[in-house]
């Protein structure tokens, strides 16, 4: 698959709590939980991104709780992945369960600027900025994993099965 | 070459003869849980993938403990969800009311969690049953509903890391002060992917309370389980509860570790872990003076019987500072109940303590006990993220049972040795 869109930039240990904080989990209803994406990181968040824009964080993203919320939150607001230095064990399960694509670089993050624009493509693992002036490699996914994306998700996987 | 104790069990719960760290598996469950946030997510997921039956009535828990009592409709809603679920399905471990406590401190003392088991919850702190010698992981609420569905889910086994602790306690000083300080020394992903096994001369004598507290908060160094072998102070825990049979596992002792860290506890003080990450610790001698508005005692971390004794003996014939809220959490109602007839509510009362009923609300910024803006609230909970106990702007610091009481009364973070 291809993304392109513009990059928001995050740091390290970004949590859920940041993410979708508690206050709004008595509901799991997507569309309210998108409006409060990433809120307690940056409330202006869902006012200035597009649907498209890529989220690009450091080490270990989506620590903390075990809240699905949270990649429901990001993919509802219009997010199409995440790149990070390193994802968080539960929400890295979290995100391919239930269908948010995610990918790790080590070397993006201090790359690059908010606001560039990048293109990723997750068939040839290549991550380019602007317009081609730098490429970055990204992590393979693990075979078991593509075949959970290929599948849809966990559910259809074992529905699949 | 031999095996950990994660693997061990692991391992039991497949048809493999052999296993290693990095290798997927498929496992069989022994316990599922779910609380009132996850369980909506994982039952709409159960219903849309076409499910009919969940795989085993009794190996399925659902805990009404989050935003309960219900603070507001929508909660009401998600709560009246779940136990239509129960009901529909017959769930054998499925708490509200009067018998709900919080997930981690309710499952085991209730029995329903034992050594040897597999359990996997739709709740970070999972994690916590490892004190037991389970192998208990935190998951999502996909998980939960492939896991209700099929008795299975898929894991990758991970590498261990061995802490090896050795050295006498101070007075003051408790299991929560040790994971702490672990999580101080190795940062808030130090242990992502891995297992931690908690080994040691210090480990041996550790009362359980002590050890449930340090393995719930393994999740806060990244890890995928935290671990203790069990031993005879697993089996006095263990033997009046159980309604099933159990199994003790030990890792080998040609066992291979992606580390080993020793640590000599002897020369710890209470530590306290500053906003706004639980890897931000120091020592309770150099908190300075931060002036506190709350003190929050209870939670999956700290919310025992042990807990709640260490609190009253400091509180005793003491107040709360004027202008600090002391809320005290007693995390089940069984604990409630010997609370009550050991006189320790009592105590919290003439302290002027308010007694919350238990519930996880307060903890993870849900109701109960909510922060305002530039609010600082000392806690005995396991996180200090930016906003978790309430407003954005407001500070949380995790420390100990005796730490809070403490703090409480003095009115700033305070060692109980200051009183």
């Amino acid at each position: 698959m291809i993304f392109k869109g513009k990059i928001w930039k995050f740091g390290d240990n970004i949590d859920t709590d940041a993410i979708i904080p508690a206050r709004y989990l008595n509901t799991s209803d997507p569309r309210e939980l998108a409006k409060h994406c990433m809120e307690d990181a940056d409330p202006a968040f869902v006012t200035k991104m597009k649907p498209g824009d890529i989220i690009v964080g450091g080490e270990n993203f989506g620590c903390g709780s075990s809240r699905e919320h949270a990649p429901i939150a990001i993919k509802a607001a219009g997010i199409s992945c995440i790149v990070a230095k390193s994802f968080a064990r539960i929400f890295y399960r979290n995100a391919f369960n239930m269908g948010l694509p995610i990918f790790e670089s080590r070397e993006l993050f201090d790359a690059i600027a908010e606001g560039r624009e990048i293109t990723l493509d997750s068939i040839r693992g290549i991550i380019t900025v602007g317009d081609a002036d730098q490429k970055f490699p990204i992590s393979p996914i693990p075979p078991f994993m593509e075949q959970l994306i290929a599948d849809g998700g966990l559910m259809k996987h074992i529905a699949k099965k | 070459m031999g095996n950990t104790i994660t693997e061990k069990i692991l391992m039991a719960h497949t048809d493999l003869k052999g296993i290693a760290p990095g290798q997927l598996i498929n496992a069989h469950v022994d316990i599922a849980l779910g609380n009132d946030i996850t369980a909506p997510i994982a039952i709409s997921e159960f219903r849309a993938a076409g499910g009919k039956k969940v795989f085993d009535k009794d190996k399925v828990a659902l805990v009404l403990d989050h935003f309960t009592p219900n603070k507001d409709i929508n909660s009401a809603q998600q709560c009246k969800m779940v136990r239509e679920f129960a009901m529909e399905h017959g769930v054998t471990h499925f708490f509200e009311g009067g018998q709900v406590g919080v997930e981690h401190a309710l499952l085991p003392e209730k029995g329903i969690v034992l050594p040897g088991d597999l359990v996997i919850g739709a709740d970070s702190h999972t994690c916590t049953y490892g004190a037991l010698g389970a192998f208990a992981t935190g998951v999502g609420s996909t998980d939960l509903a492939a896991a209700m569905l099929t008795g299975e889910l898929w894991f990758k086994v991970p590498p261990s890391i061995k802490f090896v602790i050795y050295g006498k306690l101070s007075k003051w000083v408790s299991g929560k002060d040790l994971i702490l300080n672990i999580i101080g020394r190795i940062g808030v992903d130090g242990a992502l992917y891995q297992a931690i096994e908690f080994t040691g001369e210090t480990i041996s004598s550790l009362p359980m309370a002590d050890r449930l507290s340090m393995a719930n908060m393994a999740i806060e160094a990244g890890a995928k389980n935290g671990i203790f072998a069990p031993d005879a102070i697993t089996k006095e825990y263990v033997k009046p509860r159980a309604k099933r049979p159990y199994k003790f596992y030990a890792s080998d002792t040609d066992a291979v570790y992606a580390d080993v860290i020793e640590i000599d506890a002897s020369k710890l003080e209470p530590q306290v872990a500053f906003p706004h990450l639980p890897s931000n610790v120091k020592g309770v001698s150099q908190a300075g003076n931060v002036k506190i508005d709350q003190s929050l005692i209870g939670s999956c971390t700290n919310g025992r019987i042990e807990d709640l004794r260490i609190a009253a003996q400091i509180l005793k014939n003491r107040k709360a500072a004027p202008g600090v809220r002391l809320i005290v959490v007693p995390a089940t109602p069984f604990i409630y109940k010997q609370a009550m007839q050991e006189g320790l509510l009592e105590i919290f009362m003439d302290a002027e303590a308010v007694i919350s009923p238990p519930s996880c609300g307060a903890c993870l910024g849900g109701h109960l006990g909510i922060l305002a803006e530039g609010e600082k609230s000392v806690a005995t909970t396991n996180r200090n993220f930016v906003g978790r106990m309430g407003h954005p702007k407001s500070e949380v610091y995790l420390a100990s049972p005796a730490v809070a009481a403490a703090s409480a009364v003095l009115g700033r973070i305070a060692s109980p040795e200051e009183l």
